[in-house]
């Protein structure tokens, strides 16, 4: 049931346009964050504000959509924002990756391949990837136009003086088209090779930092590395308890005090289909 | 030494509003010399300094640097990304303060090899290697490759920041009070390694400083400043020996003798 006293999907129609405006600049420059006047938004910063947003610029009636919150379809993030959407814009939701037309998604990227037509919104919280080398913006700004990513390197080396091995396991800096380096959200790295060559739009929407940038369908996107340092896309040693794929990204689940644990797929949806299937991991009941 | 100035600087001049930062300052640099400037605070010595690395834009004047591709090109004029690649290839700049050139949340490994990295550097053996070599050149410990500099000493950070200038092999140097807040025993270290890098790497230089027994032991060539002007110029020992400007022979007269 829609509340009439909203405009379809919460906002109104001159912001809608706004931020479809940004999405367009970034789908033309892939990797570049377009700044965008973020709204105030019936949630806190920091819970997909920038996410939120993007999602009812695109979503049309017709659509169908999908929220997952570190993959899962049943945490607080996923379904108050999926019910969030079905009050204000009265569209379908959906559980399904395959079903979705609209996905927007928390720090994972879903394990099934995603087709043409489908869009892929993520929540961003620090757009910049060198914000923590570099504080100041306009410096961060400068190197970005002229191409300056030694510094992002210089991140990766001290993981590797650190640790003996590129230790950053999220949020993992990768150059799109070979031009800008960019920020894939806090997703683990196990999921940066799906972003390369996607066949779904790839939107990223930073609610507080006002910055939107995007990744048309089948675009390269790398990972950063050093050539005696290759990337590689980490997961933990184990197949999942309940299906048992042995190629999904799991999730550690303490089990009691007596250091009891599970490894379960963190995409829930992916999970119960294998069930489903007729695949039983060793811990599935 | 060719005929060719490596650096041939003109008639620059910087103003703040009504204020003179510097006025029509012209001289050459040849490939190999090291320049002195030395003056009192205010002379406008830090402002000549940063209007030669690109730091600050002169209103006025050319600087024309021997680059290594195209010949001499005037800086001033070029467009920004080149000066900034200039700037981390054949340029470097030592800051009177180490916290300034260096980046205190990284490794002295890491803040050497950012420069090369810079310029494409993507392997890390090769880097670490090239780190370590230079943290030895220049009398640091390497056991302490993976510290960072805030737990160095003021004369370590120092020579850490010389190090991750010169990694790259630039041919010109600026400094600005290289050895300023040094104790002098740090810095009489520091000015011999220094020397010992100059002479051997070939370097140019443009010392900037209001310590006279430095430009004594380092420079080649002073220029006195005053107000903003050059008020004397000519080789160190001369300038120095015998000074010809009533203010020159007044900052001379002025060193203390122990």
């Amino acid at each position: 049931m829609t509340e009439q006293a909203y405009n379809f999907a919460y906002l109104d129609e001159q912001t809608k346009r706004m931020i479809r405006r940004a999405i367009l600049k970034g789908l033309a420059i892939p990797g570049y964050q377009v700044p965008f006047a973020s709204r105030e938004m019936p949630m806190p910063y920091g819970w997909g504000t920038g996410g939120v947003q993007v999602s009812a610029a695109v979503l049309c009636p017709e659509d169908r959509m999908k929220v997952i919150d570190q993959g899962a379809d049943d945490t607080t993030n996923a379904v108050s924002i999926r019910s969030f959407f079905e009050r204000t814009a009265g569209v379908e939701t959906t559980t399904s990756t395959a079903e979705a037309s609209v996905i927007q998604t928390r720090h994972r990227v879903p394990e099934m391949a995603l087709s043409e037509g489908q869009i892929l919104v993520y929540q961003v919280p620090i757009p910049e990837p060198l914000r923590f080398l570099e504080p100041r913006e306009s410096e961060t700004r400068k190197m970005h136009s002229l191409e300056e990513y030694g510094l992002m390197h210089v991140k990766l080396y001290e993981d590797i003086a650190r640790h003996g091995h590129i230790a950053t396991a999220y949020a993992y800096p990768v150059k799109v088209e070979g031009r800008y380096v960019m920020d894939p959200s806090p997703i683990p790295k196990f999921d940066n090779p799906k972003l390369s060559d996607c066949a779904a739009i790839q939107l990223f929407g930073a609610g507080r930092e006002q910055r939107i940038y995007a990744l048309p369908p089948y675009t390269s996107v790398v990972s950063l590395d050093f050539e005696d340092h290759p990337f590689e896309a980490s997961k933990p040693d184990h197949p999942c308890g309940l299906c048992g794929a042995e190629d999904s990204y799991l999730d550690e689940v303490i089990m009691d005090d007596a250091g009891g644990r599970m490894f379960v797929c963190s995409d829930t949806d992916f999970c119960e289909a294998r069930r489903l299937a007729g695949h039983k991991g060793k811990d599935a009941a | 030494m060719t005929d060719q100035p490596l650096l041939s600087v003109r008639n620059i001049s910087r103003h703040y509003g009504a204020h003179i930062g510097c006025e029509d300052v012209s001289f050459d640099l040849y490939p190999g010399e090291v320049m002195g400037i030395v003056g009192e605070s205010g002379s406008g010595k830090s402002t000549l300094l940063n209007c030669m690395a690109g730091h600050l834009t002169p209103d006025r004047g050319q600087v024309v640097f021997d680059t290594r591709a195209d010949g001499p090109r005037d800086t001033v004029t070029m467009s920004e990304p080149e000066r900034r690649m200039l700037s981390r290839t054949d340029w470097a700049f030592v800051h009177q303060h180490a916290r300034d050139g260096l980046r205190m949340g990284v490794s002295a490994g890491g803040n050497v090899g950012e420069r090369l990295m810079a310029v494409g550097a993507r392997n890390y053996g090769d880097i670490r290697t090239k780190a370590t070599d230079w943290l030895g050149r220049v009398e640091i410990d390497a056991t302490r490759i993976d510290d960072r500099p805030s737990t160095f000493s003021g004369g370590m950070q120092q020579r850490l920041q010389i190090a991750r200038n010169l990694v790259t092999g630039p041919r010109l140097v600026f400094m600005d009070e290289p050895t300023g807040g040094l104790d002098v025993s740090v810095q009489a270290r520091l000015l011999d390694l220094l020397r010992g890098l100059v002479r051997d790497m070939g370097l140019s230089a443009v010392i900037v400083t209001h310590d006279l027994a430095v430009v004594r032991l380092l420079a080649d060539r002073l220029m006195v400043m005053k107000s903003g002007r050059v008020v004397e110029q000519g080789l160190t020992d001369q300038v120095l020996d015998d000074p010809q400007h009533g203010y020159t022979q007044l900052l001379v007269s002025s060193v203390l003798q122990v």
